[in-house]
């Protein structure tokens, strides 16, 4: 079977599984798989640039993730009453501090001749200590500010459109450090790297309350514009006469109008970065980097910058990562730290990549569907089986504990499948020309 | 001004607690750097590995306790670990025989390996949630401690106290004697002599007549003994939970890179490394300073540099800076 009836084939299966999903179980499901498919492609799209493009392996998705929802949060939440406009910059300025101290120190490093260690040393513990002392005061004040509904800084009340490359550009300059520090080494340290940034954005959105509200959570994000609000739809006349007119109630058809349109914006997203990657792939640039892939040495005896390429790639795929990321915060309405697991959002979308077909981007839009689709849908299965297996058992503290474990079963399949497509077919579905 | 009473606070609160996390750090990145000098990738599943280890070790250890089995005022865990290493190796025996062997004899890129070791680090982790639940287990028993509060100041006088606890001695004698035993063997037995041969100089190894799967075989059983012994002293010093083992994976990383990749001498030195930073960094002066310092000078904060949640952002800064300035690591690894 050629790629030209391959490829719309497997693209109509997990079309006709959705569709499925809409008949069998409802349509609203459907959408809401649809919607979380369609971002969960354009992370796999950021990854495939990574990993498919330049064979950079990121472990820390999550964290560019998170970056992204931070970036919907400060864009587009409301401002907050009482935190006034000195306090804010305040802990801007301070922020803005400590990069100086960092970028002071660098340059010390770079063009003192005598006693540059002494030097760095002491400006960054001097640094520090000048940077707590503007920093604390400033997010103590904000954090006292009504804490039970607020502490924080506040959004800019922006639109939600404006969040989205926001949230592209914070990913890409978290991953323009990492970069800097772990392209050029081993491979292996790029992984370790981004392991480790992951979880501290994390960290800092659990543990800054001024930030975000921490582990509060942040609620009732704005939609993006042309997202209407369900309350709105069921009192507006015209849209009750023609859900009447399609024979549904107005409840069901306001949320399937609203997931809708979601739909469609995310669509017209995932397209244009599609177009734009695509676009990418068959410029020489693209040959470029698929060169340094396969033979860095062969790359960079040909007078190529393989460091600079890496650090290029990785930039521009994190941002991708972070678009999606702004994108699931605008759609969820909410940030919340807690609900960011490394397995959620790096490994998950590893397989995808993999399974899909790495190097090739349709092959990672059909994994982002496909594994997506399997990550909802495998849950109820491991319920039953777990059902199944513990029908002849008396109630004891064993058979609950199976029952309870059936969320685990997610982890053990999903690595399992990740092994499988890694030995037997590790070019994926749909394989790179 | 009271030196005394600085000095045993800093040494309660600082010195002790540094040394024993040092102690566990380092058996961990001990692991991590023979299967990167070994077999020449950086194994993502070891953190979710010790946590299977040390799981194995708390149902055995569980089992013996309601045998009636006890170790006096020892913990009945050093009774299982024998068991626990044993089990946990023949795991990571299979674990190599289905998964990584497959990559090794194509001779992959070891990126592919790595990715594979992610694989292994999800099912690993799935498994350990299946059998015993994602929450904390407490599985200490035996005597709480050697020397506690009261006994201290009544020993000594002082307002402050030093209290040793049982854990804290156990870790650090049985890492001890743990390096010293895996030090004994890479040095004097013929072994150890090839492993370290085969680390070197992989072709001029196989050159030699060293058998590859062997070294290999006895690495993957050297990596298991440490990794349960790491795991259940950590779980026995503070408590376990499978997600705070698998977050360990940064501070063994660190640890093994600052010492350099694939140098076990590094792996013990960047352990401490770590652990001092992280425990100096986290921990509130104001006690030890309030003491040292003249009543003038009291510092009227807690006097404390980063708060713990962000402990892993110090072996991460340390990360970044080995990797800036000196990536083959202070003692020379084998990496880049």
């Amino acid at each position: 079977m050629t790629d030209r009836i391959k490829t719309p084939l497997l693209f109509a299966g997990v079309a006709l599984l959705i569709l499925l999903t809409g008949v069998l179980q409802s349509w609203n499901s459907a959408l809401v798989i649809l919607n979380m498919g369609l971002i969960s492609a354009i992370m796999a799209l950021g990854v495939n640039l990574q990993w498919g493009f330049a064979g950079l392996f990121n472990t820390g998705i999550m964290g560019f993730v998170a970056l992204g929802g931070l970036a919907t949060v400060l864009v587009t939440a409301a401002p907050v009453p009482g935190v006034t406009t000195g306090q804010a910059l305040a802990v801007l300025g301070a922020l803005a501090l400590g990069a100086g101290v960092i970028v002071a120190a660098i340059l010390m490093w770079q063009h003192l001749r005598r006693a540059r260690g002494l030097a760095v040393t002491v400006t960054l513990i001097a640094g520090f200590f000048l940077f707590r002392a503007v920093f604390d005061p400033a997010v103590a004040l904000i954090e006292a500010n009504n804490p039970a509904s607020a502490g924080n800084i506040g959004g800019l009340g922006l639109p939600a459109l404006w969040a989205w490359p926001v949230g592209g550009m914070l990913a890409a300059g978290a991953a323009w450090v990492i970069g800097k520090t772990a392209l050029g080494l081993r491979s292996d340290y790029l992984a370790i790297a981004t392991l480790g940034i992951a979880e501290i954005v994390i960290a800092v959105l659990k543990n800054e309350d001024w930030l975000a509200r921490g582990v509060k959570n942040m609620i009732g994000l704005p939609r993006p514009w042309p997202v209407p609000l369900e309350v709105d739809l069921q009192q507006d006349p015209g849209f009750i006469a023609q859900a009447a007119g399609l024979g549904l109630d107005t409840t069901t058809a306001s949320t399937l109008w609203v997931q809708l349109i979601y739909a469609v914006l995310f669509a017209i997203v995932l397209a244009i970065l599609f177009w734009l990657v695509e676009r990418a792939r068959h410029s020489p640039w693209g040959r470029l980097m698929r060169a340094i892939r396969d033979n860095e040495v062969a790359a960079s005896a040909m007078g190529k910058n393989v460091t600079a390429r890496h650090l290029q790639v990785f930039v521009l795929g994190s941002a991708i990562v972070g678009i999606a990321g702004a994108m699931m915060t605008s759609l969820d309405g909410q940030l919340t730290p807690g609900s960011y697991q490394p397995l959620r959002f790096t490994f998950l979308v590893w397989v995808m990549v993999i399974v899909g077909g790495s190097g090739n981007n349709w092959g990672a839009v059909l994994g982002g569907f496909l594994i997506w689709f399997l990550w909802v849908q495998v849950e109820p299965l491991g319920n039953l089986l777990m059902q199944a297996i513990t029908t002849g058992m008396t109630d004891s503290p064993l058979k609950t504990h199976l029952i309870d474990s059936a969320a685990h079963m997610r982890l053990f399949t999903m690595g399992l499948l990740l092994l499988l497509v890694l030995r037997f077919s590790p070019r994926g579905l749909i394989p790179e020309k | 001004m009271d030196l005394l009473n600085a000095f045993v606070a800093l040494a309660n609160f600082v010195l002790i607690p540094g040394i024993a996390y040092g102690s566990q750090l380092a058996l961990g990145a001990l692991g991590v750097t023979l299967v990167y000098g070994i077999l020449r990738f950086s194994n993502f599943a070891h953190g979710d590995t010790m946590a299977f280890g040390t799981m194995v070790v708390i149902l055995l250890t569980w089992g013996l306790q309601v045998l009636g089995v006890s170790f006096g005022p020892l913990p009945t865990a050093l009774l299982a670990l024998p068991l626990g290493i044993a089990i946990t190796a023949l795991v990571m025996l299979g674990t190599d025989r289905v998964v990584y062997r497959y990559y090794r004899m194509k001779k992959a890129d070891p990126i592919i390996v790595v990715m594979a070791s992610l694989g292994v680090m999800f099912i690993m982790n799935g498994i350990v949630r299946l059998i015993i639940g994602p929450d904390d287990q407490n599985f200490a028993d035996g005597a709480r401690f050697v020397i506690n509060a009261a006994d201290w100041r009544a020993m000594t006088g002082l307002s402050e106290a030093l209290t040793l606890r049982t854990s804290t001695v156990i870790t650090i004698v049985t890492a001890g004697l743990s390096v010293w035993a895996l030090f004994w063997f890479l040095n004097k037995t013929r072994t150890g002599k090839s492993m370290r041969a085969f680390s070197d100089n992989e072709d001029l190894a196989l050159l030699s007549g060293i058998n590859p799967e062997r070294v290999v075989r006895v690495t993957w059983i050297i990596v298991a003994a440490l990794t349960v012994i790491a795991g259940t002293l950590y779980g026995l010093d503070k408590s376990f939970k499978p997600f705070t083992y698998f977050q360990l994976l940064l501070p063994f990383f660190a640890a093994a890179i600052v010492g350099g990749l694939g140098n076990p001498l590094g792996a013990i030195a960047g352990g401490f490394v770590i652990a001092f930073s992280e425990v100096g960094v986290t921990y509130a002066w104001k006690k030890v300073l309030g003491h040292a310092l003249p009543d003038a000078l009291e510092p009227e904060g807690l006097v404390q540099l980063l708060s713990t949640d962000y402990k892993f952002a110090v072996s991460f800064a340390i990360l970044l800076i080995v990797l800036l300035f000196k990536p083959t690591g202070l003692f020379q690894g084998k990496s880049v």
